[in-house]
C-alpha cells in the first residue's frame, strides 16, 4: 500500500490525498529547510577555511547552530516597508522568491520511486519554476523605489534569461540521450552508460562538456559568485535586497539557499547518476540510493562554496558575452553533435514510440 | 463537485479576473504583473485538458521569457499617469469599435466552428495512442505530417527575428572594445622589453 493509499483508507479518498500529500510535502519541505541552514553553515566554514580563518566557532557544537541564531536574530527585527514602494509588489516578491524556491523541489527523485510528484515532463516542469524565480527578484527590484536595488533587478532579469537559452539546449541533449522528459527516467538511463561500468552522463565524452557547462549556468541562474551581479556589494550594495529587512529578507535569502541546493541535486540527477552509485557493481548497490544521492548533493554544494571562495567577480559585459557569444553557440553545435551520433551510431530514435524510419 | 471541475472554475475565474486587471490598472508594471497571472492560469487550464507540454511550454515561453523582457521595457518607460489616463475618453469609442469587431469575429468563427460539424475542414487526429506521453505525440506529428507547416513558421520567425536585428543594429564609431582572444594570447615576451637605461638616458620603447 502506498504512503497516500494509507491515509485514503482512513480518511477516504479525497481527503486522505489531500491529509497524504501534505505529509509527504512536509517530509520535503522541513529537511530542505534544516538542509539550508546546514548549507549557509558550510558554505561560511569551507570559505573561510579557504581563507584560512575559522568560521563560525561559537554557537553551538563547531558553531553548527550559528546560522539558527542568526535566523532568530533577523526575525526579531522590525519589517520596514519604504513610504515610496508600491507596497503589495514589495511584500509578494519576497513571497514568490520563497514559495518557487520550494515548488521546484517536487519533482526532484531522491531515490527509486521516492519522489513527489512523478511527472512526465519532470524536467520542463524545473525549467519553467526556475525560470519564473526571476520575478521575484525583478518585482522586488522595481517595488522598492530605489536605484540600487532598481540596477539589481535589471542586472538579474537580463543574466536569468540569457543563460536560460542555454541551459535549455543542455536540457535537450541530456532528454534526447535520456529519451524522456521525467527525471527519474534520466536517473535510469545513465545506468551502466559509459561501458556497462559507469554509472552517469558525466563519464560519457559526448555529455562531459555539456555536464561543465550546465555547472557554470546554474551557478549563473542561482546568483552564485562569481555571477552575483544582481547583488554586487561593492557596486550596488546589496541589490535587490537592499530595502528589505527582517522576515522578507530571510525569506529572499531562504529561497537563494533552497535554489541553490536545488541545482545540488539536479546536476547529480542529470549528470552523476543521481541515486546510482558511480561504478555499476553490485556490492555498491548495499548502499542506500538515497545516501548516495545526500553524497552527491554534498559534493556539488562544497563546489558551490569551492567556486564562491576562489572565483572573482565577473565585469557584466563579459557574464553577457560568456552566455551570449560563448555558451550558446558551444551548447547549439553540441545539441547537433548529440542528436547526430544518436542518429547515426545508436537505434535509439528508431526505437523511440512514434518515430518514422526515413 | 469534484477537484477538477473545482480546478477549472478557480483557474478560469483567476484568468478572466486578472485579464480585466490588465487593462483596467493603472500602473503599467501592474498590468504586466496581471498578465503574467493570466499566461499562468492558462497554463493551468492547459494541464486540465492532459496537455502538460503545452502548459510547460505556456509558462516556460510566455512567462519566463517574453513576459520579462514585456516588465523590462515597461519598467524602464518614464510615462505620466495621469496625462495617460487624461485620454482614456477621447480613445474610449475607438477602443470599444475595435473591442466590438474583434468580439463579432470571434462569436462567428465560433458559430460557423459548431454549424461545419459535419463538414470535414480538417481531418482531426485522433487521441494520443497507448503507451506514448503526450511529449512524444506532439513531437511524431509536428515532425512528419505537419513538417512543413512548423519549418514555415520557424522560417517566419527567423525572418522577424533579422528584421528586428537589422532595423536596431547600428555601428558605433569610436568604441573601444575588448578583445579576450587577443588579451589571452598576450605573453611576457611580446608585452615586456628589459632595458638598462644609464643616467640621464631615455630608454626607446
Amino acid at each position: 500500500m502506498t504512503f497516500t493509499g494509507w491515509f485514503q483508507s482512513y480518511l477516504g479518498d479525497g481527503l486522505g490525498w489531500f491529509a497524504g500529500t501534505l505529509v509527504l510535502i512536509l517530509a520535503i519541505m522541513l529537511p530542505v529547510m534544516v538542509g539550508v541552514a546546514m548549507a549557509v553553515y558550510a558554505d561560511r566554514k569551507i570559505w573561510a577555511a579557504m581563507q584560512m580563518r575559522r568560521g563560525p566557532n561559537v554557537v553551538g557544537p563547531f558553531g553548527l547552530l550559528q546560522t539558527f541564531a542568526d535566523a532568530a536574530k533577523l526575525f526579531l527585527k522590525e519589517t520596514i516597508i519604504p513610504s515610496s514602494a508600491s507596497k503589495a509588489v514589495f511584500l509578494l516578491a519576497p513571497m514568490i522568491s520563497f514559495v518557487l524556491a520550494l515548488a521546484i523541489w517536487a519533482v526532484m527523485p531522491f531515490d527509486a520511486g521516492l519522489v513527489l510528484a512523478d511527472l512526465n515532463v519532470g524536467l520542463l516542469y524545473v525549467f519553467a519554476v526556475s525560470s519564473m524565480g526571476v520575478y521575484g527578484i525583478i518585482m522586488s527590484g522595481w517595488a522598492s523605489n530605489s536605484k540600487y536595488p532598481f540596477l539589481g533587478g535589471l542586472r538579474s532579469a537580463a543574466q536569468m534569461v540569457s543563460y536560460e537559452v542555454s541551459m535549455g539546449f543542455i536540457l535537450v541533449a541530456v532528454m534526447l540521450y535520456a529519451q524522456s522528459l521525467n527525471l527519474s527516467d534520466i536517473v535510469m538511463a545513465q545506468k551502466g552508460n559509459v561501458l556497462g561500468l559507469l554509472n552517469g552522463n558525466i563519464f560519457n565524452p559526448l555529455l562531459f562538456p555539456m555536464g561543465i557547462m550546465f555547472f557554470i549556468t546554474a551557478l549563473a541562474e542561482t546568483n552564485r559568485p562569481p555571477f552575483d551581479l544582481p547583488e554586487a556589494e561593492a557596486e550596488l550594495v546589496a541589490g535587490y535586497q537592499v530595502e528589505y529587512s527582517s522576515m522578507s529578507f530571510a525569506l529572499f535569502f531562504l529561497g537563494e539557499y533552497a535554489n541553490i541546493l536545488f541545482m545540488c541535486a539536479l546536476i547529480p540527477v542529470l549528470f552523476l547518476g543521481g541515486w546510482l552509485p558511480p561504478l555499476d557493481w553490485a556490492p555498491l548497490y548495499l548502499v542506500p540510493g538515497f545516501v548516495w544521492m545526500l553524497v552527491k548533493m554534498a559534493f556539488m554544494f562544497f563546489c558551490f562554496a569551492w567556486v564562491k571562495a576562489a572565483v572573482p567577480r565577473y565585469r557584466y559585459d563579459q557574464l553577457m558575452r560568456l552566455g551570449w557569444k560563448v555558451f550558446l553557440p558551444l551548447s547549439l553545435f553540441w545539441v547537433v553533435v548529440v542528436s547526430g551520433w544518436l542518429m547515426f551510431f545508436t537505434d535509439k530514435f528508431v526505437a523511440a514510440p512514434g518515430s518514422v524510419v526515413l | 463537485m469534484t477537484a477538477a471541475v473545482f480546478a477549472f472554475y478557480l483557474f478560469a475565474v483567476v484568468l478572466i479576473t486578472a485579464a480585466v486587471m490588465v487593462i483596467l490598472s493603472r500602473n503599467p508594471v501592474h498590468s504586466v504583473l496581471w498578465l503574467i497571472v493570466c499566461f499562468f492560469n492558462a497554463g493551468g487550464l492547459f494541464i486540465l485538458l492532459g496537455a502538460e507540454f503545452l502548459a510547460m511550454l505556456l509558462v516556460i515561453v510566455y512567462v519566463g521569457a517574453v513576459a520579462v523582457l514585456f516588465l523590462f521595457v515597461v519598467m524602464m518607460l518614464d510615462i505620466d499617469f495621469a496625462e495617460l489616463r487624461s485620454g482614456m475618453a477621447r480613445y474610449l469609442p475607438f477602443g470599444l469599435a475595435v473591442g466590438g469587431v474583434l468580439l463579432t469575429e470571434i462569436i462567428l468563427a465560433v458559430g460557423s466552428w459548431q454549424a461545419g460539424a459535419g463538414v470535414p475542414l480538417f481531418d482531426v487526429l485522433a487521441g494520443v495512442p497507448d503507451g506514448m506521453t503526450n511529449t512524444q505525440w506532439i513531437g511524431s506529428v509536428l515532425y512528419t505530417r505537419y513538417l512543413y507547416i512548423f519549418q514555415a513558421a520557424g522560417l517566419v520567425l527567423l525572418v522577424s527575428m533579422i528584421g528586428a536585428i537589422v532595423l536596431t543594429h547600428r555601428q558605433r564609431i569610436g568604441t573601444k572594445r575588448q578583445s579576450i582572444a587577443h588579451q589571452v594570447a598576450r605573453t611576457p615576451k611580446n608585452a615586456v622589453h628589459p632595458a638598462q637605461p644609464g643616467v640621464g638616458q631615455g630608454v626607446e620603447l
